[in-house]
Order: structure tokens, then C-alpha cells, then sequence
């Protein structure tokens, strides 16, 4: 079928919870597969991401690598949404802003409880952190936000038929959570 | 015939005295707000319920109702500006509502709710704010506080009391408690005080109670906090 919407998902400093609820549309599913194709996305393995209509990330930005999949997401997808509390306002990885990078490092892998041949993880293939979790629209221009801790998945319903069907998404006050 | 004042149209009757918010809960109109609570003193820091009086703006929790005044209250350049508002006290705080106790019962989430907030627009400040675990029965959690003064109008005219104080200026500004060691548990407070029930957010908690109503069945989990207050703040003024 021509002319497909094309969606791109990720989940930078996130859980997956939101794409597990976005899971949940369960037999709605086969009605978006109709009218929708999926691009970047751990559904689909593809790696990067092509010239897109809409991109959802999940998740804040953690580290250099999150930066850089954000951008080329932007780059490529004419609305990019904010899915979920941490690409919102950081979230649960955002809670170690309040601490140094190095207390964090330290404590997760020489001093905490547990840890064995304590080493903390320099192989240069890894992505830098960040010294703090930042919220995804610091970094670039978000179009749409959808909170939630994840957001239900009728929230993802009532967003995506709205765009497909060339309306402006509203979420009613039932579909309006932080937690 | 007794003196009004319109707001957004209709005609509310006030009294002596009231301020513009009194006058329209009275008459169950709703005024967003935070620090405002019936039976307290003013003290007009959060601007939530700022209103348009005769052309300008003002807040409705300290300002009196006087015969003759227009008041534009839901309007959408007011809902924007109280958005902001909101958005901005979300990112001067470190508001997680996912772990946080208070959630589905919060007056700052349920007002952001209302003004169908989905976003902090803002760039975020991450505070840093300590936490004060002392107490056996009693929780501090000044990440989550903004500094509305409930507590502190509370512990002064409710409860005797002198228990607490907001310091520091700026970001740094933060709830001071009233003891030689600065922790809860050598202050005098006690778990039946007003102070402790009054907080809009969850930065006084009463432990081991959090989970008792599971998330999902709380107050603005299905209702708006405009029912809700107009509903509460309507019977406590019968």
C-alpha cells in the first residue's frame, strides 16, 4: 500500500514502559499496521532513521549517544512527540541530577554493596554520560508532548488517530496523568 | 440590594471584607489556585489565581471585592499565563510524580492537570534540596515544596505553634524548621496538626499511609480540581 504514514520510535534514557503500552493497543494494532508503517524502531531492528512523518521518543538524554540519536530523529521526522514522563522532565534516571557523575560512578561500581573486581566501565565504544539528565526539549524542538508514566495506550490511540485522521490531538482530562 | 461584583459576565454577590476569591467560591465559581486555603490569611505567592480586575491583573486570593468591578477570570490569556505559572513551579522543584506518594491527591499535579498542561516548557533547574527523614511519623520532602507557606500560616494560626519557615532566596530559597537541630523530630510538631495535613503537594507526608488509596482511585484521578475544591471549600464555608 502506497503512501504509508511512516512512524520512527526510540527510547533513549527510558525503560521501554512506554513502548510496552504502546504494545498494549493490542488488536488496534491491525487497524494502525493498515494505515501506518513503522521506520527506526526496536520493533522493527531498523538503525537508523529515514525521512519519517511522525518520530515518538521515549525517555530523557543521559548520554552523548542519546544526543545524537534525538537529532538525527528530529532531522528526519516531520512531528517529533515527547512520549512519557522521562522524555518529559527526565523521570525516574533524571534523580541522580542532585548527585555528582562521579558519587553516581563510584557508588555503582566500586563502592556499592556487592560489587566484585571493581572497575568503572572506559571502554571507548561506550557513549559519555552526561553530568545530568535532561528532558528531550531542551536539546531540540518537541511538537507534541504525551505524559504519563507510561502513557496508556489509549492516549496513544487518541493521539495517533487524530493525526492520521488530520485532526489537532486533544487529550481529554481522563487521559491527563504524570504518574 | 446587596453590592456585586460581575465576573466573566454574572453578577456575584460579596460582603465586607471578602476578597474577589471568597466572593466567587462563595458563589461557586472556581479560581485556580495553590497557596490560597479558606480560613488562612492570605498570602498571594503562587499568582495562580491571578484575575483581571477593571483592566488589571491581580490576585484574586488578596484582592478585596469592591461594588462595580468586572473581573475576567476564564479566559484563555489568563489560563495561558497560569499555565506558565505552573510549568514554572514544576521546574524550580523536582516534581517526579511516578515515585511520588502524593500523586492522583496533589493540588499542583491536579491544577497542571486542569489547565491541561502536558509539558514544563521551561528548561529545568534540578534543585538541590534535602530531604528530612527524621521525624518517626512525619516526612520533609523539600524536593517537592512550593513554597506556598500553608505550612507555615498553619503551625502560626491553626496550631500554636511556630514550626515552620521558608529561608534562602532564588533557587536556594527552602523550608526552614523551627528546632536547635533544624530536624522535625526536635521540633515540637505533632502528627494531628494542621501543618501536617495542609501541604498541596507532597512535601509533607504522613508516613506508612502513602499507598493506602491505590493510584487510580484518588481525588483528581477522575475528578477536576475545580469539583473538588468547590465541593470541599463550599462546605467549609457553610
Amino acid at each position: 500500500m502506497a503512501n504509508k504514514i511512516r512512524i520512527a520510535t526510540t527510547s533513549l534514557a527510558g525503560c521501554f514502559g512506554c513502548h510496552m503500552s504502546f504494545l498494549d493497543l493490542d488488536e488496534r494494532l491491525l487497524s494502525l499496521a493498515g494505515q501506518v508503517e513503522f521506520d527506526r524502531s526496536p520493533l522493527t531492528d531498523i538503525e537508523h532513521c529515514g525521512a519519517c512523518d511522525i518520530g515518538l521518543i521515549e525517555g530523557g538524554v543521559c548520554n552523548s549517544e542519546n544526543v545524537h540519536t534525538l537529532r538525527e530523529f528530529r532531522k528526519n521526522c516531520n512531528i517529533l512527540v515527547a512520549v512519557g514522563a522521562c522524555a518529559i522532565n527526565g523521570g525516574l534516571p533524571a534523580m541522580r541530577n542532585h548527585l555528582s557523575l562521579e558519587d553516581c560512578l563510584l557508588e555503582a561500581y566500586r563502592d556499592g554493596i556487592g560489587v566484585e573486581n571493581a572497575q568503572i566501565p572506559g571502554d571507548p565504544e561506550l557513549p559519555l554520560l552526561l553530568d545530568k539528565v535532561r528532558p528531550i526539549h531542551e536539546i531540540v524542538k518537541i511538537d507534541y508532548f504525551l505524559p504519563g508514566c507510561p502513557p496508556s495506550a489509549d492516549v496513544f490511540w487518541t493521539f495517533l488517530t487524530a493525526l492520521l485522521e488530520g485532526r489537532d490531538p486533544v487529550l481529554p482530562y481522563e487521559l491527563i496523568h504524570y504518574d | 440590594m446587596r453590592d456585586t461584583i460581575n465576573i466573566d459576565g454574572r453578577n456575584i454577590p460579596f460582603e465586607d471584607g471578602q476578597t474577589i476569591i471568597e466572593a466567587a467560591t462563595a458563589a461557586g465559581v472556581y479560581i485556580p489556585h495553590l497557596c490560597h486555603k479558606p480560613g488562612y490569611s492570605p498570602h498571594g505567592s503562587c499568582k495562580l489565581c491571578t484575575v483581571n480586575v477593571n483592566g488589571r491583573n491581580c490576585s484574586a486570593c488578596t484582592f478585596p471585592a469592591a461594588s462595580g468591578q468586572t473581573v475576567l477570570n476564564n479566559r484563555r490569556d489568563l489560563t495561558e499565563d497560569r499555565q506558565r505559572l505552573t510549568q514554572m513551579l514544576f521546574v524550580e522543584g523536582n516534581h517526579f510524580c511516578p515515585s511520588c506518594e502524593k500523586s492522583g491527591n496533589c493540588q499542583l499535579q491536579a491544577v497542571a492537570y486542569a489547565l491541561h498542561m502536558l509539558d514544563n516548557h521551561f528548561p529545568h533547574f534540578y534543585p538541590q534540596r534535602e530531604i528530612d527523614a527524621s521525624h518517626p511519623e512525619i516526612l520533609l520532602e523539600r524536593n517537592r515544596c512550593i513554597f506556598c507557606n500553608l505550612c507555615v500560616r498553619a503551625s502560626q494560626e491553626k496550631d500554636g505553634k511556630n514550626v515552620f519557615a521558608i529561608s534562602g532566596r532564588g533557587i536556594n530559597k527552602h523550608l526552614i524548621v523551627n528546632s536547635a537541630s533544624g530536624y522535625l523530630k526536635d521540633s515540637d510538631i505533632e502528627i494531628d496538626d494542621q501543618a501536617v495535613h495542609v501541604c498541596p503537594t507532597g512535601a509533607i507526608l504522613i508516613k506508612r499511609t502513602g499507598y493506602q488509596i491505590p493510584i487510580g482511585q484518588r481525588i483528581y484521578d477522575h475528578q477536576t480540581i475545580s469539583e473538588a475544591a468547590l465541593q470541599q471549600e463550599c462546605a467549609d464555608g457553610e
